[in-house]
């Protein structure tokens, strides 16, 4: 099945138009929710994603605390309307899979220890959903803890690199995820080039790997600037607005 | 800004003796209501509605299964609802708690007892197959007033859903109707939600009003002026003059909404 | 003005090189490079870099006033909620008043508001307050409102010069915690007033003159009552 559907052709294009390395259009707004601390509004290409971040608060049941520092709970969710077929509403075995790798990666970022005991709950909640969600999530949550003035050593950023009809492409679409030989989503702390999630899925050859690697890492830059524009252009429009 | 709960009752009350409420609003006015449908790609049908700071996404799936054995010809409509820990920090994950059902049932009283949706125009094989409505309710933030917003999101959703016939074709039988249509609607009735606080009586109650309330009741009522659907919550208590002035209050906000809903939904 | 660029910084973003300067609040250091933490405004002072913040939780610091509400009374203390991502312990012996085992209650009960001061935090950020100074008391009657404890120092103002403005046109008694808290008893019009300042403040705390623009509107306002 996979070999059948042509998703690129020899000169490069793939079916919604783009080449090799071009990101799906990309939409980023902080601070877009009144209760949250923290919120942010995604669309990626075809996906919609809404984050909102609580805390530092104490975290219940006591016994998960952690008396040195915060634990991240990342909470991924998808909306029963957000794909083709229903989805049962609730957590199933892949988004509590999900939850768990973006806990991690955020954690790793997250200036924790200052504050022991304390819980950040990071809801990612995901709208419309159209290949690389989770990426879109890591990417949302980024820019959400920003608006809730958690403190980080840096802004994580996620993009999934991939291969199609056997060649490498960046930023996998709807068919392309559905039909493509393999998927590697790849989450980065920007300024330090460290990896904070990474997970892969089909077939590559050791090359192939470096090569879908290197050209994740690019897109990571990329959707970095995009994230930082959008925090930057909301808290300077605030300022600008009343500056007459 | 926030008020904190503890203290707040005091300040609401206090200002409500004045005729005052603490966003500056009239007793029995709504605060800012803004309707987008069609926005979620993935959905036969799709609303955002806010209502002041309030936000709900309502989606409309659907698909083919069997109807309920005492309505064989009639589609058949699901209400659920998901008080996401996105949209307040007292929200927790887990399975749907008594809010969130009572939500999704009270919703689903006033789309399924009003007929707004023509179910008997669902039916492709009599007791056999018939077309499925799932109405989900995903609540983003939470300052009031869910039960409007979300009857508001669900009619809104509902009056833009096209039934994906093309999709299932396969799964219809020979003959039967393989283009997708518009989900067969009738006049929908609207849902107008009042607390009561001491002797006051408030309408579209955002969260800090709500919290303090002592009663709440809600009337759907449909556009010959007619009730169609009441909840009243709480432990609290109205009289009947309470009761008659929350009808008049949603009989005329309702008024305002059906336009408004109109307006975005034949666009 | 100096250090008032008003220079929005975003987490990870360098600020400057140690040691031409040192590294001050709301900021990290990895191989001699400062960094910000958090979202905020740039500020140098004495050659400290400081990140002061747009948004985010109260951090307590020993010394701070706070306004704080009782959770729950127990038998020799209170836990008391002061707005930060952790209750607060009064002991007993942090009280002005003489109080017998199992009294607390009398004194201090649930939902009962009170102008404390940060005590100490301990490396678990175990807090604990008190109520043993002439200038820290039960706030009785009154309304709490709560605001964005990053614009604390704008609520303020240069040299007090902000709320300085907004009791003079409000009539308003007013405690002004660290923590993100305002205590204010006034009539019902003195009271919206200082919500609507404390609002404008809260959207445009990052911009210059608004000092300024909060007491045109108080003004203006008062203007209309007479």
């Amino acid at each position: 099945m996979k070999s059948d559907i042509k998703l690129i052709t020899s000169e490069g294009k793939r079916l919604d138009g783009r080449g090799p390395e071009d990101i799906r259009k990309i939409k980023i707004e902080a601070g877009v929710l009144h209760r949250a601390d923290g919120s942010c509004y995604l669309e990626w290409g075809g996906n919609k994603v809404l984050v909102a971040v609580y805390g530092p608060r104490e975290a219940v049941p006591r016994h998960t605390q952690n008396p040195l520092r915060a634990i991240v709970q990342a909470r991924y969710n998808m909306a029963a309307f957000s794909v083709e077929d229903r989805k049962r509403p609730g957590p199933d075995r892949r988004s509590v899979e999900i939850s768990k790798v973006i806990s991690e990666a955020l954690e790793k970022v997250i200036l924790t220890e200052q504050f022991p005991r304390a819980t950040v709950n990071v809801n990612i909640e995901v709208l419309d959903a159209e290949a690389g969600t989770r990426c879109a999530g890591l990417t949302a949550a980024g820019v959400a803890l920003i608006d809730a003035g958690i403190p980080m050593r840096d802004i994580p950023v996620a993009i999934a690199a991939g291969k199609i009809n056997g060649q490498v492409v960046l930023d996998l679409g709807k068919e392309e995820d559905n039909f493509g030989d393999a998927d590697l989503p790849v989450a980065i702390s920007p300024r330090t080039g460290e990896i904070l999630l990474l997970q892969m899925d089909g077939h590559l050859t050791v090359d192939e790997f470096n090569q879908a690697f290197d050209l994740a890492v690019k897109g990571c830059h990329a959707v970095s600037e995009i994230q930082k524009k959008a925090v930057i252009h909301k808290y300077q429009t605030i300022a600008a607005e009343v500056q007459e | 800004m926030t008020i904190v709960p503890i203290i707040k009752r005091d300040y609401i009350t206090n200002l409500a003796a004045q005729g005052k409420r603490i966003d500056g609003r009239n007793f029995d006015h709504y605060r800012k209501i803004e309707i987008e449908t069609k926005v979620v790609n993935k959905a036969e049908g799709s609303a955002r509605v806010k209502i002041g700071n309030t936000q709900v996404l309502v989606g409309i799936k659907m698909g083919l299964g069997e109807p309920f054995p005492d309505t064989p010809n009639m589609g058949v409509l699901s209400t659920a609802a998901e008080l996401v820990p996105l949209a307040s920090p007292d929200f927790e994950s887990g399975p749907p708690r008594e809010d969130a059902i009572e939500l999704a049932r009270v919703v689903d009283r006033g789309v399924r007892e009003s007929e707004v949706v023509d179910v008997q125009k669902l039916v492709v094989t009599p007791g056999e197959l018939v077309w499925l409505v799932f109405i989900d309710i995903h609540v983003l933030d939470y300052d009031g007033n869910l039960f409007d917003a979300a009857s508001l999101g669900a009619l809104a959703a509902l009056s833009t859903t096209i039934v994906p016939a093309k999709r299932f074709e396969d799964q219809l039988p020979e003959g039967h109707q393989k283009e997708d249509f518009p989900l067969p609607m009738s006049e929908p009735p609207i849902s107008c939600t009042a607390v009561k606080i001491n002797d006051f009586v408030l309408f579209d109650p955002c969260f800090d009003e709500e919290v303090i309330a002592d009663a709440r009741l809600t009337v759907a009522t449909d556009h010959n002026g007619d009730i169609r659907a009441m909840q009243k919550g709480l432990s609290g208590s109205f009289s009947k003059e309470e009761i008659q002035k929350v009808i008049k209050g949603a009989l005329d906000n309702g008024k305002e909404i059906r336009k408004k809903l109109k307006e975005v939904t034949s666009s | 003005m100096p250090n008032e660029g008003r220079q929005i910084v975003i987490p990870g973003q360098i600020l400057g090189d140690m040691p031409a300067f040192k590294p001050g609040r709301g900021t990290f250091v990895e191989n001699k490079k400062i960094y910000a933490e958090r979202l905020g405004v740039m500020n140098i002072q004495d050659n400290f870099i400081n990140v002061i913040p747009l948004k985010g939780r109260y951090e307590p610091i020993v010394g701070d006033v706070v306004i704080g509400v009782v959770e729950e009374a127990s038998t020799s203390n209170w836990m008391v909620d002061i707005n930060a991502p952790y209750p607060a312990l009064l002991h007993v012996h942090e009280v002005p008043w003489e109080i017998e085992f199992a009294d607390t209650e009398k004194y201090l009960n649930t939902g009962d508001a009170i102008l404390a001061k940060v005590l100490s935090v301990d490396e678990s950020k175990k807090l604990q307050i008190t109520l043993n100074d002439r200038n820290l008391f039960k706030l009785k009657g009154g309304h709490i409102i709560e605001f964005e404890p990053s614009i604390y120092r704008r609520i303020m103002g240069k040299q007090y010069s902000m709320i300085e403005i907004i009791q003079k046109y409000t009539r308003c008694r007013i405690k002004v915690g660290k923590n993100g808290r305002i205590w204010l008893d006034g009539d019902a019009e003195g009271i919206a007033k200082v919500l609507q300042a404390i609002s404008k403040i809260e959207s445009e705390a990052a911009t210059f003159g608004l000092t300024d623009r909060i007491e045109e509107l108080l003004k203006k306002d008062a203007k209309d009552v007479r």
